[in-house]
């Protein structure tokens, strides 16, 4: 039960586009049409779910204050958090590198849809932010954080899908020059926004 | 070095200054690091710090690779500039949590999000990379402003408008329980509009001042 609400929370109450504004560089810049939009949204699920039980295991069994009592009771005292940024990203950098050998590899048909897209994901905010919200949380074990990060992943690609489909019918529309693009892309994001603020009361 | 003989203030470092503040501001024309500019601009405060934090990694970042930039090789520059960035980051973060406590709780994650701020990197790709460190200074000065004036511009309207304050400071009167009892515009029966406060305003407020620069400065509108 909890797995489930932690991932309905994800998708809709904490959407990291509209609640937090994580990913908004690339949400904005490739959301011209569903095609790349989907690619790119699946690239992010995909690193989003395995960079946050990664970086979940590494906060709990070497950065948190404690966390190294494992290693005998001289350690227990040692807190290592203040690491955890560069722990983090480098875990981030170093796993895209790798997820996108593999893919290559296994999959020649998924990089050649995902190709571009991995290596701009390791400079997305919507993926450190995945790995810090998770480091706030305090999740119970590695299935959670493993979860959370898929959840956060199904929402950041739901909503650069929608915004996709929504800039292919508004090309077509008489919007005054000055909010052409850009001006009109924020103010249909912050709607969007609003409707998803209606998903707020749910809690499973 | 040729740029040894150009004054320091030269017309060309001139423009490395001023044009990201209007003609290529980060934010509403090159769309960079709206990630993390949006979410701490319910009051001003955190608004501020986090602009001096942003500035400060833009500059050092900026200047520290245009140093090293012959001694990087190009296939791993991208996760050498994300280790220098990272570690001023966890610098200005240990300086915050040590000076200003409150504030750093409630930027809270946001603050090591400027590692991923698309600013820096693109402006350690696009600029400092291929410039002197002079240069690169006063780039990361001019970009650094050009985000702070959008989000301290966000952060006034929606702190103005949301809560009546700035900086915590009531601006427009006080408001007690009746309206007999509060004072300035609250008064005349004004209300806070707290919808501003919600994090879609953000979105709208940031649209609204592009349409305004827009149409003052024609020449940045999009043509499909």
């Amino acid at each position: 039960m909890e797995y489930i609400n932690i991932f309905v929370k994800s998708i809709f109450i904490e959407n990291m586009v509209f609640a937090y504004f994580l990913g908004m560089c690339s949400y904005l810049a490739v959301s011209k049409t569903v095609n790349t939009a989907v690619g790119l949204g699946a690239a992010v699920v995909f690193v989003l779910s395995i960079t946050v039980p990664v970086n979940f295991l590494i906060d709990s069994y070497l950065l948190k204050p404690g966390a190294l009592s494992w290693l005998g009771a001289d350690y227990a005292s040692i807190d290592l958090s203040f690491l955890s940024f560069i722990m983090f990203i480098a875990v981030i950098a170093s796993m895209v590198q790798l997820v996108e050998m593999i893919v290559e590899r296994f999959a020649p048909a998924l990089y050649g849809a995902l190709g571009i897209f991995l290596p701009l994901i390791a400079v997305n905010c919507a993926i450190l932010g995945g790995s810090l919200f998770m480091q706030q949380k305090d999740f119970a074990n590695v299935g959670e954080s493993a979860v959370y990060g898929l959840g956060s992943g199904i929402g950041w690609l739901l909503a650069i899908v929608a915004i996709a489909a929504i800039r292919e019918k508004i090309a077509y529309s008489h919007i005054p020059g000055p909010l052409k693009g850009l001006g009109i892309t924020f103010i249909i994001t912050g709607l969007m926004a609003i409707g998803f603020m209606s998903f707020s009361g749910i809690k499973l | 070095m040729a740029e040894g003989k150009e004054a320091l203030f030269s017309k060309q470092n001139k423009a490395l200054l001023s044009d990201p503040l209007n003609d290529n501001n980060p934010i509403s024309v090159q769309v960079l690091g709206i990630c993390s500019a949006l979410a701490i601009t319910v009051q001003l405060k955190p608004a501020v710090v986090m602009s001096l934090a942003v500035l400060f990694v833009v500059i050092a970042s900026n200047v520290i690779v245009s140093l090293i930039r012959n001694l990087i090789p190009g296939r791993i520059r991208i996760i050498v500039q994300l280790l220098i960035v990272a570690s001023l980051v966890i610098l200005v973060d240990q300086v915050l949590k040590a000076y200003a406590y409150d504030v750093s709780k409630e930027l809270s994650v946001f603050v090591g999000l400027i590692i991923t701020n698309c600013i820096v990197m693109g402006r350690l790709e696009a600029f400092a990379l291929a410039n002197g460190p002079w240069k690169s200074f006063l780039d990361g000065v001019g970009n650094g402003a050009g985000y702070a004036l959008i989000l301290v511009l966000v952060a006034v309207f929606r702190e103005l408008l949301g809560s009546g304050k700035l900086f915590g400071i009531e601006i427009l009167g006080h408001k007690a329980k009746t309206i007999a009892d509060s004072t300035g515009l609250y008064a005349l029966g004004y209300e806070n509009n707290g919808f501003m406060l919600l994090s879609p305003m953000a979105l709208i407020t940031v649209g609204i001042i592009i349409w305004v620069q827009r149409s003052k400065n024609r020449k940045l509108i999009e043509q499909h």
